[in-house]
């Protein structure tokens, strides 16, 4: 492992601060677009949304981005085991 | 630094006496033995349950309790098996015990936590208790739905609270020995250094913190939907019944690979001792436990063969659950393996390590026979499960949890135990398990359905068979009590490798040091570096 990728400095307050303003942002267009009919474009459009928040509280609030491999790799486990949960569990309800 | 002090240190039990010591320790080995007692006490209270359910069946009328009364003791002999004696006994004890020991460490990673995780798992015990005086639960330990939403009177709710609570504990202690094994290892310990104990713990946590979630959100789901209507397993309201069974086993599962891993981690560190012989294929067997562990995962679904799930999803099921069947093959070979040409003995610890290999066999296979999705519409819901998991889960399980009191009894205690009399108890329990648990084999290929008080007279002489076994493995199961006992006051005392064991933890005094060695220890080889040669014990 390279000496950088062992560092872990916080993201600063400021940071913080314009994530949060940027998930809200992001909520308020959600909400905003659930308003315009779109058709399927909605369910598209709120999922990106949602993937969008997602990665943004995993980077800048759980340190990601700054975390060392095998933190990151903690949490690909945890999104790897979800995605078996729901695929498996999926599969069965559409195939029934 | 106190390990390199060369003044004689006063070992973990007699830093101090004082039960507010004990209640407030941050020390591993003296959590380790909080939770030895902790899930004694609940291993009896569902034992109990256990006993009078035999009792009851001895005859073929419900003649001894009501129907009801029945459901709430298998509810709570398994709630309490499962939750707050199985999934603890091995990692929480042990575990705690020797994980720091192994890896040279004089500590787990978080000691708090640790300590936490045991207040955690003594509240839900508390839930449960209170449970059980309110009038007990009678949902069985899987809570199904819609019964438990819908239909049943009894304290679904508290119960629940308890599960809940305690799976808390169990993703502490998981949390813990994963930042514990990868941060505190001993200079020189390399992965594949690492003893198989502690990588079965590893791989126990990775489940630990993985699935552990899961049930907590399936009982709150179950209790949400139970107190405010909230459709989500009632088709009525728009939920799906099956959900419950995809979210529970998804959990629950995996969960029977909590038991199991750590007894496996065990069997190996016994057999190599007693054999004198460096496990066979070790990276085999550090692959096959991750193997478990992850395979484990995409099993869920032979849970649910009858259930009303997708055909397509039940073959899919089916071929998994074959699939896992493959690593756990390769521990039972490498096992047998080792013994070959090794200088065996046959020790208590060993004897009690190898009626691990023959019940987990047993209950392997009869597990290939369940995969099976023609053979499992016959099987399912008989006897012939409840056979079948306690093989698994009480036979191997616990034949590996005895095995580890008595192998690592020394070091722990710094006593030595009657030899005669724990072999004596080894070989009384296997005897009693196989007579209590293998006519209900046979009950169960019959036709026998399980949770019932009452059943039809062909199935007599198998259920007084199988109550006759479990009065012998009871008196099995009282014994090493009475000689452990014994041993504690009076036992003479252990040198600090009383069997000539390798590994870390028998390198420091028994019982060891608060700090558990004096001088931070150095690994410069692999584990298990035996002499067939040399003999037994010093």
């Amino acid at each position: 492992m390279s000496p950088a990728a062992g560092q872990n400095h916080s993201p600063g307050a400021r940071q913080y601060v314009l994530t949060w303003v940027a998930l809200l942002v992001l909520l308020l267009v959600a909400v905003g677009t659930a308003y315009i009919p779109l058709g399927v474009v909605n369910v598209g459009l709120n999922l990106g949304i949602a993937v969008v928040k997602a990665l943004l509280v995993m980077v800048v609030f759980m340190h990601l981005g700054i975390s060392r491999p095998v933190v990151r790799l903690a949490a690909v486990a945890g999104f790897f085991w979800l995605a078996l949960l729901f695929i498996l569990t999926l599969a069965e309800y559409v195939t029934r | 630094m106190s390990t390199i002090a060369a003044a004689p240190e006063p070992s973990y039990i007699d830093v101090s006496y004082t039960l507010r010591s004990w209640l407030t320790t941050h020390d591993h080995k003296r959590i380790g033995l909080l939770y030895v007692v902790s899930i004694t006490f609940f291993f009896f209270i569902a034992a109990v349950a256990a006993a009078i359910m035999r009792v009851e069946l001895l005859t073929p009328a419900g003649d001894l309790l009501e129907a009801d009364t029945y459901n709430k003791l298998f509810t709570v002999h398994g709630v309490v098996m499962v939750w707050f004696f199985l999934i603890p006994s091995i990692p929480a004890t042990f575990g705690n015990f020797l994980l720091p020991l192994m890896i040279g460490a004089r500590d787990v990673a978080f000691p708090r936590l640790n300590l936490a995780s045991w207040y955690v798992y003594s509240l839900g015990g508390l839930f449960v208790i209170i449970t059980l005086i309110a009038g007990g639960v009678d949902t069985g330990w899987t809570f199904y739905t819609p019964y438990t939403t819908m239909f049943s009177n009894t304290h679904v709710v508290a119960a629940i609270c308890g599960v809940f609570i305690v799976g808390f504990s169990s993703i502490f202690t998981g949390l813990n020995f994963i930042v514990t094994v990868h941060r505190m290892r001993a200079p020189g310990l390399n992965w594949f250094r690492l003893p198989l104990f502690v990588w079965a713990q590893y791989a126990t946590s990775l489940v630990m913190v993985l699935a552990t979630p899961v049930l907590a959100m399936t009982l709150a789901l179950v209790a949400i939907e139970r107190i405010l209507q909230v459709g989500i397993f009632d088709p009525a309201l728009g939920g799906d019944p099956l959900l419950f069974q995809h979210l529970f086993w998804f959990y629950s599962h995996p969960a029977v690979y909590i038991m199991v891993l750590p007894a496996m981690g065990v069997v190996s560190e016994v057999i190599a001792c007693f054999a004198r012989r460096p496990v066979f294929g070790y990276r085999f067997m550090v692959y096959s436990l991750l193997g478990i562990a992850v395979v484990g995962f995409t099993v869920w679904g032979h849970h649910m063969f009858v259930s009303g799930q997708s055909m397509y999803a039940g073959m899919v099921f089916s071929l998994l659950s074959f699939l896992v069947a493959v690593p756990s093959s390769i521990k039972v070979f490498n096992w047998t393996a080792t013994l070959y040409r090794g200088s065996v003995s046959f020790e208590a610890p060993m004897l009690y390590a190898l009626g691990f290999i023959a019940l987990f066999m047993m209950g392997g296979i009869t597990g290939i026979w369940l995969a099976a999705l023609a053979a499992d519409v016959h099987l399912t819901d008989t006897y012939f499960v409840v056979a079948h998991f306690h093989y698994i889960m009480v036979g191997a399980a616990v034949m590996a949890y005895f095995s580890a009191i008595h192998f690592w009894w020394p070091k722990i205690t710094g006593r030595l135990y009657p030899e005669s009399w724990a072999r004596l108890a080894a070989i009384v329990m296997f005897i009693g398990f196989n007579l209590a648990f293998f006519p209900q084999y046979i009950a169960g290929f019959l036709g026998m359905p399980r949770r019932y008080h009452a059943y039809p007279p062909e199935y007599e002489v198998l259920n007084i068979l199988s109550s006759a076994g479990a009065a012998v493995l009871a008196v099995a199961y009282v014994l090493p009590l009475i000689y452990l006992g014994w041993s504690l006051l009076r036992g003479p005392r252990a040198g600090s490798s009383p069997w000539g064991a390798t590994g870390l933890e028998w390198e420091t005094t028994s019982p060891p040091p608060r700090d558990n060695f004096r001088r931070p220890p150095r690994v410069d080889g692999p584990p298990y570096a035996y002499d067939t040669e040399r003999g037994h014990g010093p």
